[in-house]
């Protein structure tokens, strides 16, 4: 992201919204102006800073939970009046900050410590496809998933982020990179099981690719 | 300019804009939905400004958090159940030293309560209201011209001591229609904060957050929080008085119940009966030193509120036991008449052998 931001040049008007849980200290990483927000009201907090200085490009990094969950109406009433923000939805299937609970993109079967005996959908329910959701929203513009598990990945989520930027600059609407994310340390795994286990089991049911892209057909609004 | 006649929350939404508002987030709850449709209307077309109906509290808050971290100046209002959603983001706010106008036409309570005039709302409003060590200013007027002014007061001391303020009105202020004049044209230039975050140009990248894994961090901000308190508190309290000098009596009202109050008193004084009214403008900071200062060990003072007793409390503090307080309320939206209250003031009055 950051990569991005400096070939865009962009530092100048990037305001970054980071979320509470593991990633809150990403406003150390960013030398860009950014601002906390409350578990899930990312996109409200960028709707308000976006309407104030539309010149701003706006940008929300956040997880599974805050995303799919505590803060599912924000995300969807945001992509729904096309706000011209941005979503970087790090997904990693499970809670990291408060130690490893369920997300609600935690895969069936998968054990996390409010799920000690797997994931079962009579109880808990499924894994959420929020960009699926997210696509059938008509304010939405860039929808793509993305891995950060090799090398190759890692270039695509570039690329992807890079476009979601571009469809903000350009005003079309509001563009969203989900990136499905190891979480080695929660998930009980080596680093290389975790890549690999995004591979063999999240993609299944997160597949990969461009979900939705009408930035050709749309006109700045 | 000469007086027009409005309604209460209609007054509020033009002294707004008057004041230099470019950013209104709401979502419709009886009774203040005038003051959304009266911003859509008259807010949302203005050059630089925005108006967006959430979709819900939590959201209109929050997007109120992201205009003030952006520098300008913002408002949204809501009804009692809706101030207990916006709490998250007001303790947000406050951390976070963000200025923000938010308006209470509160109504009866608890739970979904009823849709009419109540003041249940005043230990949630003058005490935080949310999680965390804070204060908000909490301004309670009683007349429609009182919500124009005070509005406009409130976005000047909300950019002053960069803090959330609070309008603690009520329903039948909201709905009921006087003539009211605005003091102020609308600025040419809207204003912007210095400390706002508007990209790092031409200066070092800015963080606003309060998340600390330090202690002592945390700490030091909610001393400089504390003390910014302090501040206020000696400089910004308010009130009215009416006919204290010789009162025996003194009742002590605020907002729409202090306008019942001052009828009730007017019918007493013509009875012959001593009895005066102190009204606090300012609910947070309360006026404490001027409610002492009216204890002269033989007064008697009644509190009367449209709850069962939230600021009585702050009297009897600020009386510290000086004097005796009794109380009169009628919760859940019961609008009590000013002969009722007039019936209550002078069998006290005789009770109390004046």
């Amino acid at each position: 992201m950051t990569e991005v931001i400096d070939e865009m040049n962009l530092q100048e008007r990037a305001i970054g919204i980071p979320p509470p849980g593991c990633s809150v200290f990403a406003y150390y990483y960013f030398d860009i102006d950014m601002a906390e927000s409350a578990h899930g009201r990312g996109a409200a907090v960028a709707t308000g800073i976006k309407r104030a200085f539309p010149e701003a490009i706006v940008f929300t990094y956040q997880g599974d939970g805050d995303l799919a969950a505590i803060g599912t109406a924000e995300t969807i009433h945001a992509a729904n009046r096309g706000e011209k923000i941005t979503a970087i939805f790090v997904n990693n299937a499970v809670y990291g900050m408060t130690g490893g609970q369920m997300a609600p993109t935690t895969l069936l079967n998968q054990q996390t410590t409010t799920t000690p005996y797997g994931r079962d959908a009579k109880i808990e329910g499924y894994p959420i496809k929020m960009s699926e959701i997210l696509a059938l929203v008509e304010g939405t513009v860039y929808i793509e998933r993305t891995a950060v598990n090799s090398p190759a990945n890692i270039r695509r989520t570039k690329k992807a982020i890079r476009k979601a930027f571009q469809t903000q600059i350009d005003n079309l609407g509001f563009s969203l990179v989900e990136i499905l994310s190891p979480c080695p340390t929660n998930w009980r795994m080596s680093p290389l099981e975790a890549w690999q286990w995004i591979d063999k089991e999240m993609t299944k049911v997160f597949p990969l690719g461009v979900i939705k892209d009408i930035t050709g057909e749309k006109d700045a609004g | 300019m000469a007086k027009v006649l409005m309604t209460g929350n209609s007054a509020i939404g033009e002294a707004a804009i008057r004041a230099g508002c470019q950013c209104y987030f709401g979502y419709p709850i009886t009774p203040q939905n005038e003051l959304t449709e009266y911003m859509a209307t008259h807010l949302s077309r203005r050059k630089g400004c925005s108006f967006v109906q959430a979709e819900s509290e939590i959201s209109a808050i929050n997007m109120v958090y992201g205009a003030s971290v952006a520098g300008v100046r913002v408002m949204t209002s809501s009804s009692s159940p809706g101030m207990s959603l916006k709490q998250e983001g007001i303790s947000y706010l406050a951390a976070c030293e963000l200025p923000a106008v938010i308006v209470n036409m509160s109504r009866g309570g608890p739970g979904l309560g009823s849709i009419v005039a109540s003041q249940s709302d005043y230990f949630q409003a003058t005490r935080g209201g949310g999680h965390g060590d804070y204060r908000t200013i909490v301004l309670a007027p009683s007349s429609v011209q009182e919500l124009a002014d005070l509005t406009h007061h409130a976005f000047e001391l909300a950019d002053k001591y960069q803090i959330p303020v609070i309008i603690l009105g009520d329903g039948m202020l909201g709905q009921m229609m006087e003539p009211v004049e605005f003091k102020h044209e609308a600025p040419e230039e809207l204003p912007i904060r210095s400390r706002a975050l508007r990209g790092a140009k031409g200066r070092p990248s800015r963080i606003i957050k309060t998340f600390t894994s330090k202690p002592a961090e945390l700490e030091e901000i909610n001393w400089s929080l504390y003390r910014r308190y302090q501040l206020i508190k000696r400089e910004e309290t308010s009130y009215e008085t009416f006919l204290v000098e010789d009162a025996e009596l003194i009742v002590v009202a605020f907002g729409i119940a202090a306008r019942i109050a001052k009828g009730a008193i007017k019918n007493a004084r013509a009875n012959g009966l001593k009895v005066g009214m102190f009204r606090p403008i300012t609910l947070w900071p309360f006026p404490s030193a001027k409610v002492e200062e009216l204890a002269n060990g033989t007064r008697h003072f009644l509190v009367f509120e449209m709850n069962m007793g939230q600021m009585i409390e702050d009297v009897q503090l600020a009386l510290a036991g000086k004097e005796e307080v009794s109380f009169y309320g009628r919760p859940g939206g019961v609008i009590p008449t000013p002969s009722e209250v007039f019936r209550v003031i002078s069998r006290l009055y005789y009770q109390k052998g004046f």
